[in-house]
């Protein structure tokens, strides 16, 4: 039998792979030199940008999920347990929105590559080449849609980074950075494919549909005896052994050491500050939105039917990622170990809206337990409200996620552009920016206040209000009460960091070096887009509200 | 239709510092009388809105607006005025313009004058820029009629408030601002989680929909809880009494301008959430509270006038002062009936203008002397510097709450208030507050006479020479024995013959028009050498109040004695707004 594929589906990381060859061909037969180092990057640029618009070609048409990849008709009975539709590949509203935040990220990261790269010193053929491939992974990711494709993609992600960080040869503390990131993500791997092989062995089948299905109880697993054959004292929901508690855990503590949640976090700030500065904003925004992406299909489209299992590991995780990540970049002085922890502690409030899943879902079961279910609906309503819940929660992540990552990479490459200048890149070596590089200021004081969640940077504030909010409506009370405590934690650095930039300074050394305009191009993206989400969230919000992938 | 109105009193001063920030240059020359356009323009505005407004209906929303902001979270941006929230516009409005007439009217050697260039960067452009949003952000908070909104207005005053005590502060300013800002963050985060409470169980984030709706939909615990959780934000800017601490440092690290500012309108903001939000919206809630927001009240009254007592500094007593006053505002709050209510507007109004005028003369005194340490400061200031002691002279008597000035009604209909708290609250305990908060106010006179006797009267000490005496003494404000010779005994003696209604009379009579007329009169720059000093100064000569502090304080005496002598001009407003809003309770 032949495979059907629809080519149109998967245009975006075909592209995005053909022009990775392309760069590595134009590298191997271009005479090396500056200018071949700034076509590579035009190059690249381009072929991000072609990507991009067919993300927003497919997101025109409009026309639901396409899917391709899949189980043929002929298979589907004999092979599946459950009569759900087996794709490998889809592309929906969640695809596109992660494909779209990873490309435009990608523009801003090319463009910051070309500042960095600029110097000489570091290859460009293989630079641009490892970055389109993390790329491939990141767009890869969203659409897929069973266990193998998330982990080939995942590892698509993050084999080119550790590469990455390791380009700026003879710099010890990047060889540090890339071995440091070597193994964690290996032993991140072989962790989340031994839960992977668990969870597989129980359902019979790698689709997140079908593992779905069996999950919650609706088909029978395969790998699992008469319920009599296990102990019933880890009994996992809907009367499933204990081994898909395990399973399920494993998985989620791969995730987690890609998107740096306590307690796999350690690794984060020194990779951040060993690695080229476009590497540590490609880490912090696309390799973690691809991981958020990854951890969501997951939990919310495999396993839904284990909520009442991974919900609460999700909150404490959560709680204990923004408390430790914002506690800790109070003691930093280099301004990338201070983004590292940062968004350390962003990947909490990004966590903590899908641990209230569960509890949405829970009270809208059961109204008569909750404190004062005034609000909560009927019981007949009920199922409709938990997955009203779910989508919401899922809309809640992906929203904070799009904004943190414009607020985010504005404030990397403000960074960046000062990397030039400054070697060491303290804290110290911002005093009294706005006197000598005004808009460079404003656009950084401008993105540290949106990730505090300060007006007048509004879209980190709604972005916080729609987790909140969420949070709150889930009844996870305490859940909001440590993320109270925890803006107001984040708030001292952000704002700290902003009062520098004002501080009068004593005049700095001369020798400084221009920026590339390509630097100031990436900055003008990230804040034009950060200010576009404060004067108009509902550009994202809209656009998240429907993105829970069923 | 007048739905430009709020929007224009928005745009205005934003529009002038988005302004500032495009095409910095161009204006630089401008700076001075650029800042001062702006907020007169915004100024006019709220003029013509206190002229427009139909006092027929002042518990109606007007020149309302309301349009989707956010449809995703339900966000609108709904602005309108109404009676509680119209005097307090024409407050902000009225002391930003003052504010720019103090910086931009002065010549180069006048004191606390930011706006000119000088050794050492005292930064104009930015200066003038922050004032702005500021302006923004306080006139917002007041407009906003939607939960998450308000919020926003409420939170983009803090970041120009904490750049102006950073950046223009004393000495101590950056722990000042840091804790400022810390402070009133962790407030509002709690308000946050409030207001989302609110809006988890109502679904609504509109604030008149939600007083309408008197709370129903929130089962009393959550109600208890929502109004614990804004309470508490609302309190840390109020500010009440256990959550106060970061008040002095502010205000005495803060510049003039910004001390002004934060008394006269920041400190406002947080009175108003109460009547706004937790007491409309959540009246079951504030019914439980209410006799733990009055302890806690009169506990504030009574504290800050020990603090007081205890201050050396002038600056930092009249912040502490501030605490007690904003505990009678406090208790009108708790007692949750129209009169308290309506003292606790009027008191809020009243305190803006009086603690704004007492802070503009503190910033005068320590840019004077270098110091407004009040042992430092020796005394006979209505020796050395007649104007400016009379005028501190009084703003004190009228913060200490003597009759016929505005301080008076408020902290009376607080205390009246208290005597016949709404049903259902435990009135003996409301008793004892009243008896507390009335020792309180016998307090307040305490020390602010301590603070006169100290600072205005007695020998000056400091003062060797005192040539030109006479002749300003003459021309100053007549009543008080102005001749440096006079004994601290006497003088003193001379103020408790003097009833207090004898000074209303003597008041009007020595109309601040006058004053001003005779300043007018003189040529500007003319240096008023009252006396010179020795020690802390270097031997500088002091000047008495310069033309420009004058046009920015004569506003402020003048509404001081027309709220006073006519209290019946607020009280009519915020009375059915006030009755509306209590709907629930009463």
């Amino acid at each position: 039998m032949i495979q059907q594929i629809d080519y149109s589906v998967i245009a975006v990381p075909l592209v995005l792979a053909l022009v990775a060859g392309l760069v590595l061909m134009l590298d191997a037969f271009l005479p090396s030199g500056g200018r071949t180092r700034t076509g590579l990057g035009l190059v690249s640029l381009a072929g991000v940008v072609v990507a991009l618009g067919f993300v927003v070609a497919q997101a025109v048409r409009g026309d639901g999920a396409r899917a391709t990849f899949c189980v043929p008709e002929s298979l589907a009975t004999a092979a599946g347990p459950g009569s759900e539709p087996a794709c490998s590949f889809v592309v929906d509203r969640f695809t596109l929105i992660f494909a779209g935040l990873v490309l435009v990220a990608g523009v801003v990261v090319v463009l910051m590559s070309m500042t960095q790269l600029a110097g000489g010193g570091i290859p460009a053929g293989e630079w641009y080449f490892l970055l389109l491939c993390t790329l491939v992974g990141a767009v890869t990711l969203p659409a897929s849609r069973d266990l193998i494709m998330l982990v080939v993609a995942l590892e698509l992600v993050s084999l080119p980074v550790f590469a990455l960080t390791a380009l700026k040869r003879y710099d010890g503390r990047s060889s540090e950075a890339a071995v440091k990131l070597f193994l964690v993500s290996v032993v991140s791997t072989a962790v989340m494919l031994f839960g992977v092989s668990l969870l597989y062995g129980i359902a019979g089948t790698v689709y997140l549909s079908r593992l779905a299905a069996v999950f919650s109880g609706k088909a029978p697993a395969p790998g699992v005896g008469a319920p009599e054959t296990y102990s019933s004292l880890l009994v996992a929901a809907h009367g499933l052994p204990g081994v898909v508690t395990v399973g399920l855990v494993l998985v989620v503590a791969g995730f987690a050491f890609k998107i740096a949640v306590v307690p796999f976090h350690a690794w984060a700030a020194d990779v951040y500050q060993g690695a080229p500065i476009p590497v540590a904003a490609l880490l912090s925004v696309i390799s973690k939105a691809a991981g958020f992406a990854g951890l969501i299909l997951v939990l919310v489209t495999a396993l839904p039917g284990q909520a009442s299992t991974w919900s609460p590991i999700i909150a404490v995780v959560a709680a204990l990622t923004m408390t430790v990540g914002n506690l800790l970049a109070m003691r930093q002085r280099s301004a990338v170990r201070l983004l590292a922890w940062s968004s350390v502690a962003q990947s909490g409030y990004i966590l903590a809206p899908l641990a209230v899943t569960a509890q949405t879902g829970a009270m809208a079961a059961a109204p008569g337990l909750t404190v004062g279910a005034g609000a909560a609906g009927a019981a007949g309503a009920a199922g409709a409200a938990g997955a009203a819940g779910v989508a919401g929660a899922v809309g809640a992540s992906v929203a904070y996620l799009v904004i943190y990552a414009a607020m985010n990479l504005g404030a990397f490459a403000v960074v960046m552009l000062m990397s030039r200048t400054t070697a060491r890149n303290e804290l110290d070596d911002y005093r009294g920016l706005a006197f000598r590089s005004p808009v460079a200021a404003i656009a950084l004081a401008f993105c540290l206040i949106c990730l505090a969640g300060l007006p007048p940077g509004l879209a980190g504030l709604f972005a916080k209000v729609v987790v909140f909010r969420q949070i709150v409506e889930g009844g996870a009370g305490w859940l909001a009460v440590v993320m109270a405590v925890n803006t107001v934690i984040g708030l001292y650095y952000y704002v700290f960091w902003t009062a520098r930039l004002f501080t009068p300074a004593e005049p700095v050394p001369a020798g400084v070096r221009r920026a590339l305009p390509a630097a100031w191009v990436a900055v003008g993206i990230a804040v034009v887009a950060a200010l576009l989400f404060s004067v108009a969230p509902q550009l994202v919000l809209g656009m998240t509200s429907l993105s829970a992938s069923g | 239709m007048t739905g430009w109105l709020p929007v224009a009193l928005l745009a205005v001063p934003l529009l002038g510092a988005l302004l500032l920030l495009v095409s910095p240059t161009v204006l630089r020359p401008w700076l001075r009388v650029y800042g001062l356009v702006v907020s007169g323009v915004a100024l006019v505005l709220a003029v013509v809105m206190v002229a427009t407004f139909d006092y027929g209906q002042a518990a109606r929303p007007q020149f309302a607006i309301d349009r989707e902001w956010i449809p995703g979270l339900g966000i609108h941006f709904h602005l309108a005025v109404d009676g509680i929230s119209l005097p307090l516009i024409a407050l902000t409005a009225l002391l930003t313009f003052l504010c720019f007439v103090y910086l931009s009217w002065g010549d180069a050697r006048g004191p606390g004058q930011l706006l000119r260039p000088r050794a050492g960067g005292a930064r104009p452009r930015a200066l003038v820029f922050t004032l702005l949003v500021l302006e923004v952000g306080m006139i917002g908070t007041f407009l906003a009629l939607d939960l998450l909104l308000f919020f926003v207005f409420f939170e983009i005053v803090l970041i120009p408030m904490y750049f102006l005590i950073a950046i223009w502060g004393g000495k101590g300013r950056r722990g000042a601002s840091i804790k400022f800002i810390l402070y009133t963050l962790l407030g509002s985060v709690v308000m946050l989680l409030g207001l989302l409470l609110v809006w988890a169980r109502t679904g609504t984030l509109d604030i008149v929909a939600l007083g309408q709706a008197h709370g129903a939909g929130m089962p009393r615990a959550v109600q208890i809880l929502a109004f614990v959780a804004i309470g508490v934000g609302l309190a840390v800017k109020t500010p009440m009494w256990p959550l106060h601490t970061w008040l002095p440092d502010a205000h005495t690290e803060a510049p003039t301008v910004g001390s002004v500012l934060l008394a006269g309108v920041l400190l406002k903001m947080g009175t108003y959430g109460f009547a706004r939000i937790a007491i409309p919206v959540l009246p079951e809630g504030a019914a439980a509270v209410a006799p733990w927001l009055g302890a806690f009240a009169v506990v504030g009254i009574v504290y800050g006038a020990l603090a007081c007592l205890a201050q050396r500094d002038l600056k930092r007593m009249i912040a502490y002062s501030s605490v007690g006053h904003m505990g009678f505002v406090l208790l009108g709050f708790a007692t949750l009936t129209t009169v308290g209510v309506n003292g606790a507007l009027f008191a809020n109004v009243a305190h803006g203008l009086i603690t704004g005028l007492l802070f503009f003369l503190a910033g005068a005194i320590k840019e004077r002397y270098g110091t407004a340490d009040m042992r430092a400061l020796g005394g006979g200031m209505l020796a050395t510097l007649p104007h400016l002691g009379s005028v501190l002279t009084f703003a004190a008597i009228a913060s200490l709450g003597v009759p016929g000035l505005a301080g008076f009604w408020g902290e009376m209909l607080s205390l009246f208030g208290a005597f016949q708290p709404a049903a259902g609250l435990p009135r003996g305990l409301f008793l004892t507050f009243m008896v507390i908060g009335g020792l309180g106010a016998v307090l307040t006179a305490a020390y602010f006479l301590v603070m006169l006797s100290r600072v205005t009267h007695g020998r000056p000490e400091r003062a060797q020479a005192i040539p030109a005496v006479a002749r300003s003494g003459a021309s100053g404000v007549g009543g008080w024995p102005s001749d440096g010779s006079a004994s601290p005994d006497s003088e003193r003696s001379g103020w408790a013959g003097e009833s207090p209604d004898s000074e209303r009379a003597a008041w009007p009579g020595e109309s601040p028009d006058s004053e001003q007329a005779a300043w007018a009169g003189e040529p500007p720059d003319s240096e008023r050498v009252t006396g010179t000093i020795e020690g802390g100064a270097g031997g500088r000569v002091l000047r008495d109040i310069q033309g420009y502090e004058f046009a920015a304080w004569v506003p402020l005496i003048v509404l001081i004695l027309l709220f006073g002598l006519w209290p019946k001009l607020l009280l009519s407003l915020t009375t059915p707004a006030v009755q509306t809003l209590l709907g629930a309770l009463s």
